[in-house]
C-alpha cells in the first residue's frame, strides 16, 4: 500500500525585522553598498515554510591599532595592513567582506587612550577607504565608549553606522547619538532571552525605531559556552516567529573575537598532539562556531581570518541555495 | 506519544482489586502515566490492553544499538526538536569510512590510528566511535578480509557498506555477531539485506533517495520482514537539503508520530562537497540537526577535535551544566603562603583555570564557589558569583585554617565587585587577576 507523508509545517505568526546598514549618497551617506539583514519568516534556512528575503552577512573585524595580542596566524595572514585600519578595511573588502566591523581599540584608557577626535578621524579614514557599511565598536569601557562613539556618530552623520555596544548599564548616550545622527545601534546582553528583550524595549523607549537595532546575544566559542548562546538564539528566534515583537531584531555574533581567543586557536605550544594541525584547527574552530550559530539564527557573523570568511560565505550560499 | 492517565485507565480491568498495590485502578493508571509504576504489577490486564499500552509507550524515535560490548553506540530515542526544550539524549556516533581498495597494511594502520585517537575536554575523554568499511572493490573475499582485519584490530563499532548481498553475507560472517550496521537495504536488495540483518541480529540502514514516502514504505516492508533496528538514509547530500530533510524527519517522528520514519538517521557529510573543510561544516550541522550516525570520509585530528567538542556542547543537558564540586582545591601542593585564586564551579571555567595554574608550575590554592555551574560573567550577571557568595565560600571551606595570608585574587571579568568584597572580607587584600585563564601563568609569576 503506498504511503503518504505529510510534512508538518509551522504557521509562524511573526517575523524578524529588516535592518539596513549603510546609506548611499542619495540617502545622505557615502556608501557604495548597503546591506539589509533580517526579515526571516521561518527558522534558519527552512524556506519550505516561510520567506528568507536576505541571506546572513559576513563582517570582518578591523582594529585601529596593531593587534599585538592576536594569534600569530592572524598577524601573518594580514601582514602590514594591520598597522593601518583603512588599508586593512580595503583588504577585508577584497576578501569578500559584506560589512566592516571597526573596533576603536586604541581609545582604551588602559591602552593608548586616544581621544574622541582621533576616533572620528579613524572612522572618516575607513569610510573613505571602503564603500562598505560600517559597524563601529568603542574600546569596551563604558565612559570611553560614550566619548568616542558620540564623536564618531557626529563625524559620520547619515552613514547609518551600527554603533556598539549598548549594554543595560550604558546605552543612553549611544542611543541618543544614533538618534541625532541617523545611525543604528547594537544591543548586547549576556546570553539571556529576557535581558535581550528588555534592552530592546529600553532602547525603543528612547524613540529609536526598531528597524535601527541589532542584537548581540553574546557569543561563546566552540567548546567555550557555544551551547548556551546556541540555545538562547534558538529561543529568541522562536519567540520572534511566534510574534513576540521585542525579540524580532536581527542577531549579530562576534565569532572571530571569541574563537581566536580560545587556547585552541591562540597558541600551539604545549598543546596535545590530538588537537591536530594548528592552522587547520584554528580555522575549523572559527568556521564551526560560525556555521553552528548561523543555523541557530545569526544574521551577521563577525570574523577575523580571511580563509574562515571564504568558507563561511560558501556555507551561507549552500544553505540558501537549492 | 505517551497516553494520559485517563486513557490508560480505560485499558485497565477497572475492578479496583488493589493487587497492584494501589487503592484504585485510576490511581494505578495515574502512576503509569507518570512512569512511576510498571504495567506488570497488574495481574489481570488483558493481552490486547498490554499490546496497546506497549505500542503507545514506544519511543517516537527508536533507540538503535550499533556494535556490542563497552564500545557500542546507542542512537535515537530523542524527544525534542530543540535542546532547550529538555535535552538531546544520545549523541550521534562518529565513524570514519575506509575502503577495501586500501592495501591491507595501510588499512590496518588507518584502523589503529582511528582506534587510538582520544582527546580530553573538561576532564572528559572523547573519541571516534568506529570504522565504516566500504566494499569499493566489489570483491566479496577482499571485503571479508578487510572487515575481519578491522574486527581483529578494534572493538569499536563497525558499519559495513556494500550493495551486493553476497559481499555483505561474507563480511557479516567475520564480525563475531557484534551487530555492525548493515548499509544499506534499497528497493533492489532489501529482502536479502533484511534476511542477513535478521540472521546476525544487526541493525539495518535503509536508503531511498529524495523520497520520504518511498522510504517509509520500504521501512514498513523491512519491519514486516522481522528487522526492528532500522537506521534511515534519506539520500540527501547537500547542506540545505540535509537541514530541511533531517528537520522534517525529526518533526514527522515527534509531532506526527509517524512510526515508519521514527528511526535514527545516518549521514555522509563528505559526499557531495568540495573539501574536507566543507565536510566538517556539514558534519557539524548533522551533529546539531539531527543525525544519529555520521560517517566521515576524512580523519584528521584538526577536524575531528572540533567536531567532538561540538558534540559535547550540543549534547550537554541544558538543565545540568557540567559542574565541579565547590571547595578549596590544592594545585601542585600549595603551602600556607601560596597564592589564592577564586572562580566558579562551571566545569569549563574550573578546567581552564586549573589547567593554566598547573601549567604555570606555581603551587596555588583555588577556591571554587558554587555558582550553579555558570561561567564567571554569566554567574556574576545572574547574582550567583558576587561578593557575598565569595565571602561565604571563604568561610564555608575554612580557607583561613589552611592559608597564612589574607590575599585573594578575583577574575578580571568581575573587577567591579572589588569594593563590595573588601566590605565582605574586612582586612583582606582583594586583587584583580587576569580576564582570561591563559594569562594566569604570567600573573602568578608576579604574585607576592
Amino acid at each position: 500500500m503506498p504511503v503518504t507523508v505529510e510534512i508538518p509545517k509551522e504557521k509562524w505568526t511573526g517575523k524578524v525585522r529588516e535592518v539596513t546598514l549603510g546609506a548611499t549618497a542619495d540617502e545622505g551617506g557615502t556608501r557604495q553598498r548597503k546591506v539589509t539583514v533580517g526579515g526571516e519568516g521561518t527558522l534558519p534556512f527552512l524556506d519550505f515554510e516561510g520567506d528568507i528575503p536576505n541571506p546572513p552577512a559576513v563582517a570582518f573585524e578591523v582594529q585601529d591599532r596593531y593587534p599585538e595580542d592576536w594569534s600569530a596566524l592572524l598577524k601573518e595572514v594580514w601582514g602590514d595592513v594591520l598597522h593601518d585600519p583603512g588599508a586593512w578595511a580595503k583588504k577585508a573588502a577584497e576578501c569578500g567582506a559584506d560589512i566592516i566591523a571597526l573596533k576603536l581599540q586604541s581609545a582604551h584608557p588602559e591602552g593608548d587612550n586616544t581621544d574622541a577626535a582621533h576616533a572620528a578621524a579613524t572612522v572618516k579614514a575607513v569610510l573613505s577607504a571602503t564603500g562598505l557599511p560600517l559597524i563601529v565598536y568603542g574600546p569596551g569601557q563604558a565612559e570611553k565608549d560614550n566619548e568616542v562613539l558620540v564623536a564618531v556618530a557626529e563625524a559620520a552623520k547619515g552613514e547609518r553606522l551600527a554603533l556598539g555596544n549598548c549594554e543595560d548599564k550604558n546605552y543612553r548616550t549611544i542611543v541618543a547619538a544614533a538618534l541625532a545622527h541617523d545611525h543604528l545601534v547594537i544591543a548586547k546582553t549576556p546570553i539571556d532571552v529576557n535581558l535581550a528583550k528588555q534592552l530592546n524595549i529600553l532602547i525603543n523607549d528612547m524613540r529609536l525605531d526598531l528597524d535601527r537595532i541589532l542584537m548581540d546575544p553574546t557569543t561563546g566559542a566552540l567548546g567555550y559556552g557555544l551551547e548556551y548562546v546556541y540555545s538562547v538564539m534558538e529561543r529568541l528566534r522562536l519567540a520572534a516567529l511566534t510574534g513576540d515583537s521585542m525579540t524580532q531584531q536581527p542577531m549579530i555574533c562576534t565569532v572571530g573575537e571569541e574563537a581566536w581567543r580560545t587556547k585552541e586557536s591562540k597558541v600551539n605550544e604545549g598543546v596535545p598532539a590530538a588537537w591536530g594541525n594548528w592552522a587547520n584547527r584554528s580555522i575549523n574552530w572559527e568556521v564551526i562556531t560560525a556555521s553552528t550559530l548561523l543555523e541557530s539564527g545569526a544574521d551577521i557573523i563577525v570574523l577575523r581570518h580571511p580563509e574562515s570568511a571564504k568558507l563561511v560565505k560558501k556555507t551561507i550560499a549552500n544553505l540558501v541555495a537549492h | 506519544m505517551g497516553l494520559s492517565g485517563l486513557q490508560i485507565y480505560k485499558l485497565l480491568p477497572r475492578t479496583n482489586c488493589k493487587e497492584c498495590g494501589y487503592p484504585t485502578c485510576l490511581a494505578f493508571a495515574m502512576k503509569l502515566a507518570a512512569k512511576q509504576a510498571e504495567l506488570s504489577a497488574c495481574p489481570h490486564v488483558s493481552e490486547e490492553s498490554k499490546a496497546a499500552l506497549a505500542a503507545a509507550s514506544a519511543p517516537p524515535i527508536r533507540l538503535v544499538t550499533v556494535g556490542s560490548g563497552d564500545k557500542k553506540v546507542e542512537v535515537g530515542n530523542e524527544t525534542v526538536l530543540f535542546r532547550h526544550e529538555k535535552t538531546f539524549y544520545h549523541q550521534p556516533g562518529l565513524f570514519v569510512r575506509l575502503k577495501d581498495t586500501l592495501p591491507l597494511v595501510e588499512f590496518e594502520a588507518a584502523v589503529e590510528q582511528i582506534r587510538d585517537y582520544s582527546v580530553e575536554r573538561v576532564g572528559i575523554p572523547l573519541w571516534v566511535d568506529g570504522i565504516a568499511i566500504e566494499n569499493a572493490s566489489g570483491d566479496e573475499a577482499n571485503f571479508a578480509t578487510h572487515v575481519a582485519a578491522a574486527r581483529a584490530k578494534t572493538e569499536q563499532s563497525l558499519v559495513l557498506i556494500a550493495s551486493a548481498p553476497g559481499s555483505m553475507a561474507a563480511a557479516l560472517e567475520k564480525t563475531d555477531e557484534s551487530a555492525p550496521l548493515v548499509y544499506a537495504a534499497t528497493v533492489d536488495n532489501w529482502k536479502e539485506m533484511a534476511e542477513l540483518a535478521a540472521k546476525h541480529k544487526a541493525p539495518l540502514a535503509i536508503r531511498v533517495d529524495d523520497d520520504l514516502a518511498a522510504l517509509a514504505e520500504l521501512t514498513g516492508q523491512v519491519k514486516d520482514a522481522g528487522v526492528e533496528d532500522i537506521v534511515l538514509d534519506p539520500g540527501i547530500r547537500d547542506l540545505h537539503g540535509s537541514l530541511v530533510t533531517l528537520t522534517q524527519l525529526r518533526r514527522l517522528a515527534l509531532k506526527s508520530n509517524f512510526r515508519s520514519l521514527g528511526y535514527p538517521i545516518v549521514t555522509f557529510p563528505g559526499e557531495g562537497v568540495d573539501s574536507v573543510e566543507e565536510e566538517t561544516i556539514q558534519a557539524a550541522q548533522h551533529i546539531a540537526k539531527y543525525a544519529g550516525i555520521i560517517i566521515l570520509d576524512h580523519f584528521s585530528p584538526a577536524t575531528i577535535y572540533p567536531l567532538l567538542a561540538l558534540r559535547q556542547n550540543i549534547y550537554t543537558d541544558p538543565q545540568k551544566p557540567i559542574q565541579v564540586s565547590p571547595g578549596l582545591y590544592e594545585i601542585s601542593n600549595p603551602k600556607p603562603d601560596s597564592p589564592l585564586l577564586v572562580t566558579t564551579n562551571f566545569s569549563l571555567t574550573y578546567f581552564s583555570v586549573a589547567g593554566e595554574i598547573e601549567g604555570s608550575g606555581r603551587p596555588t590554592w583555588l577556591l571554587i564557589v558554587d555558582a550553579e555551574g555558570m561561567s564567571v560573567l554569566t554567574a556574576w550577571a545572574a547574582g550567583k558569583f558576587d561578593a557575598e557568595k565569595i565571602a561565604k565560600s571563604v568561610q564555608q571551606f575554612s580557607v583561613t585554617d589552611k592559608i597564612s595570608h589574607q590575599k585573594i585574587v578575583i577574575p578580571g571579568l568581575v573587577s567591579t565587585i572589588l569594593g563590595e568584597l573588601e566590605e565582605e572580607l574586612p582586612g583582606w587584600d582583594i586583587r584583580v587577576g587576569p580576564r582570561e585563564a591563559m594569562d594566569i601563568p604570567a600573573y602568578l609569576k608576579t604574585w607576592n
